[in-house]
Order: structure tokens, then sequence, then C-alpha cells
């Protein structure tokens, strides 16, 4: 298996795009630090961007690569090599190339202006969210032949969780607003991601105030050890879950 | 030495395969011969778990290949197209072939030193022509020793001075008793390199004995003047068959 992953790494170090991510986050982060000098508000810019940037470069990123690097599957796939482990190694170059490029963007700029508590958390979260879009972008590439096509699903992907999504809980807590609705927001908040992401660093930033009594219950929720383990081991399934599917199917496809 | 059983593909409502049964033995060398989209590459690309069947068994030395691995190190594989990373250069590529295969202590570069591959090691795949491909192609078949080489259109796109070479290859190595799967469209080069036909259309194999009894049935003394005798024989069967 390693030395699959040897290869994929090669192949994705030599496209120079990860270079450019992370020359892009590091930028963005100095950038940050030149304007603000409160940690607490460069994080939530940080975040803001985190949220958006990382989700889209993960799922754009791995579907491209998936199909460029098709060839070096069909022809690992008439090598004595078992199928799942061409597959998995494809999943933890990309994911940990990845997520070696927002540690080092986003980390080394913290690293030198010094970290604060919050930061550990921001990183934390980013690698989960690439981790959850990696996973979605690669059940995408399985699901078709086309490379249009798996990036039209990625794509998707990412634009329903972003923000078709947010304006879907928006409409339910409207609706619904006569009834207590805590317990379902905070159910239908793990069905997605992003917001989950989002709310953990809320909380974290201690302006969880502006969200009014809904704040006051989350923050009752996730602030506590429980509410860390829930939340953390959702975003893990959203991980797991989609990478597993892909896997049953790739294992099924004729190449 | 390969046993298929039964098999059966399907792409959608399409059916490729059909029922297809054949045991192959080593020591021979076949010949996988029909028109195109007959299913021949399908055929193939089932026997190595590129493709997988619809219904049906096929066996690799007595085990049974579904969800297996371990049995493709005994299997030279050259595709019809062969698709490699294309920024990668020619050099790199067959290291990384050795790599991957690591348990091989001893391969075979007859054919790289051949085709004078080391030559241009470092040009890059996606500058090369098909010919040049299909060398680089048949030389990762033949490097590990394997003793069963299955060779999708071998001779297709390449010059007369390459097709003798890789013959002669082939040839060595049926007589050291390896088991040769060969399709072509090219059926005099087939009549030189093997001993038995399968004669596959419509995804069904039509025909399946050697190559000797084949001339004998249809009194001709060159394989594709016999192989078009037996087409037009059954194509006369089957309008008889339909007109009934």
């Amino acid at each position: 298996m390693t030395r699959v992953i040897k290869y994929v790494f090669n192949d994705i170090l030599r496209t120079r795009f990860i270079l450019f991510y992370t020359g892009f986050l590091l930028l963005s982060t100095f950038a940050l630090f030149q304007l603000d000098s409160d940690f607490g508000k460069i994080v939530l810019s940080l975040l803001n961007i985190v949220l958006m940037v990382v989700p889209l470069v993960s799922v754009v990123f791995t579907t491209i690569h998936f199909f460029s690097s098709y060839e070096f599957i069909e022809l690992m796939l008439a090598q004595p090599i078992n199928r799942k482990v061409i597959f998995l190694s494809e999943y933890l170059a990309v994911a940990s190339s990845l997520c070696m490029a927002y540690l080092i963007g986003v980390g080394i700029p913290f690293i030198m202006f010094g970290a604060g508590q919050n930061v550990i958390s921001l990183l934390v979260t980013g690698v989960f969210l690439t981790l959850v879009f990696v996973s979605l972008a690669f059940l995408s590439s399985v699901l078709t032949r086309d490379k249009s096509k798996a990036i039209g699903i990625a794509l998707l992907f990412w634009f329903y969780f972003s923000l078709i999504y947010d304006g879907f809980v928006l409409w339910i807590i409207y609706s619904f607003s006569d009834y207590p609705l805590e317990k379902v927001t905070l159910t239908l908040i793990a069905f997605n991601p992003v917001d989950l992401a989002r709310i953990i660093m809320l909380l974290q930033l201690d302006i969880s105030a502006l969200m009014g009594y809904t704040g006051a219950f989350y923050k009752n929720f996730f602030g506590s050890n429980m509410g860390v383990l829930f939340s953390s081991s959702i975003l893990f399934l959203w991980a797991i879950i989609p990478i597993y599917i892909a896997l049953r199917i790739f294992n099924k496809k004729d190449l | 030495m390969i046993l298929i059983n039964d098999l059966c593909k399907k792409f959608g409502k399409l059916t490729v395969l059909d029922q297809v049964n054949l045991n192959l033995s080593a020591g021979k060398s076949y010949a996988l011969v029909g028109p195109n989209g007959s299913g021949k590459t399908t055929l193939i690309k089932s026997v190595l778990g590129m493709v997988r069947p619809s219904s049906g068994l096929i066996q690799f030395n007595g085990k049974d290949i579904a969800n297996e691995w371990k049995y493709r190190e005994q299997i030279g594989y050259m595709p019809q197209i062969g698709r490699y990373p294309e920024n990668m250069r020619i050099g790199e590529l067959i290291d990384m072939m050795k790599n991957i295969r690591k348990g091989v202590k001893k391969v075979d570069e007859e054919l790289i030193d051949a085709f004078k591959l080391y030559k241009i090691y470092d040009k890059r795949m996606h500058t090369l022509s098909g010919g040049t491909r299909q060398k680089v192609s048949a030389s990762l078949a033949f490097l590990f020793h394997a003793p069963v080489l299955i060779l999708d259109e071998p001779t297709a796109g390449l010059d007369p001075v390459s097709v003798e070479i890789l013959k002669e290859k082939i040839l060595h190595e049926r007589r050291i008793g390896k088991l040769i799967i060969i399709t072509s469209h090219i059926l005099s080069d087939l009549d030189e390199l093997s001993t038995e036909m399968v004669y596959i259309f419509e995804g069904k194999v039509q025909y399946n004995n050697s190559i000797e009894a084949l001339k004998e049935e249809t009194h001709e003394a060159r394989l594709n003047k016999a192989v078009t005798t037996l087409i037009k024989q059954k194509e006369l069967l089957n309008s008889i068959t339909e007109q009934l």
C-alpha cells in the first residue's frame, strides 16, 4: 500500500496545484494578520474563508485528480494489487496532501505570530472539512464515468451544503417559530458538515451570545464534553460513510 | 489453468458475453477471434478482474477469482490501447512496475533491449507514438516471466521489424510451455503463433478447437481462408434457421 501511495503522492506534487493552494492560504492568513490585531477577529474572518474555500478546493481538486489518474488506476488493476488498496491509497494520498497544505497554509502564520487556543480548533475543523469533502468527491467520481458530470455532482454537494441547506434550515425555523425548535435544529445541523464546523467554531469564539436563545442552548450542549464528542464523531461519520460507499461501488465497477 | 464457466456479462440491456464456457490449459496458445464488438476484450478483462461478470464463474488454477488479486502475479497483460500516466517517463514507468511486483527477482528485459527502449528512457509517455506505446506495453507484459500471457491485439500499430521481434518472443514463450491468449484481426499472424482457436460472435463461443482441426474441417490450408469459410458456413446456417 505504501508503494502505491508514494506514486500517487509524486503525481500530486507534480501538478503543483497543492503548492498554489498552500500559497493562497498562507497569503490570505498573513493578509488578515496585517489588517487586524485581535486574534478572535482574525480567526473569525479566517473561518469564513475556510468554510467556503476548503470544501470547494477539496471537491474540485479531488475529482480532477481522480479522473486524471484513471490511467494509473487501470494500470494498477492489471497488477497483483487489491482493488481496495488502490482506492484507499488514492484517498489517503489526496486527503493527506490537502490536509498538509491547509495545516501549513493556516498554521504557519499563527505559529509565527503566536497561537491562541482557538487556532487549534480552527485547524482541526479545517482538516475535518477537508476529509469530509474529499470523501464526497470520491463518491461522486465513482458514481459516473464522465469527468464533467462527476465535477458537477461534486460541486452540487458543495453548493448544497454551503448555501442551499442553510436556506432550508432557516425556512423551517421561520415557519415553525411558534414551536420549541432547539432539538430539531440541532438534529438538522448534524446533517450538514459545514454547519457543524461553523457552530463548533462560533461557540469557541464566545460570540454565541449573538445567536440569542438558541445560541445559549447550543452553548449548553456543544460546550460540554458530550457536545464536543458528539459533534466530532458526527463529522467523523461524514468523512467515513461517503468513502465507504464509494469503496463499495468502486469494488464492483467495471474499468 | 483458466476455467470459465457460464460467464455472462451485461452492460445495461446489452449482453456482451452470453454463457461463455472455456477451458484454457497451460502449454497451449489460444487465438481469440471475432468481429469488432464481439466481446473479446470484455472476456479478457473479466479474466483479469477488471470487469465484474454479471453471472458465471472464472477459476484460475482451481480457485475462484472473484475478489481475488494474488493470481494476477501469474499474468502478463498487454492491453489493446496502452493507457499510462501521461507525464511519467518510460524509465520511471518500468521502474514503477518492477517496484510494484517486488517479489519477482529476475526480470525479463529481452524485449526492452530488442526494441531499444533504453535509448528513450527519459521520454514522457504523452510524447510517444502509438507504435512506441505498444512496444512499452509488450515489454511490460513479458517483464515478469508470468506463466500466463494475455495479449490484446499485440501486433496492431507495430512496424514490420518490431512485429517479427514480438512474434519471435511469443513463439519462444510458447515453447517454454506458457499459456498464451492472443486476440488479433491479423489471421496470418495467429496462424504462426497459435495452436488453438476460439471464435466468438455476439458474445457466444461459436467454435473452440485446434487450428489443425479447423483447417481439416474447412479443407483450407491457411487460417484466414479457413476462418472466412467458417464464418460463411455459420452465416448460412443462421439464415436457414431464421427462415425456418
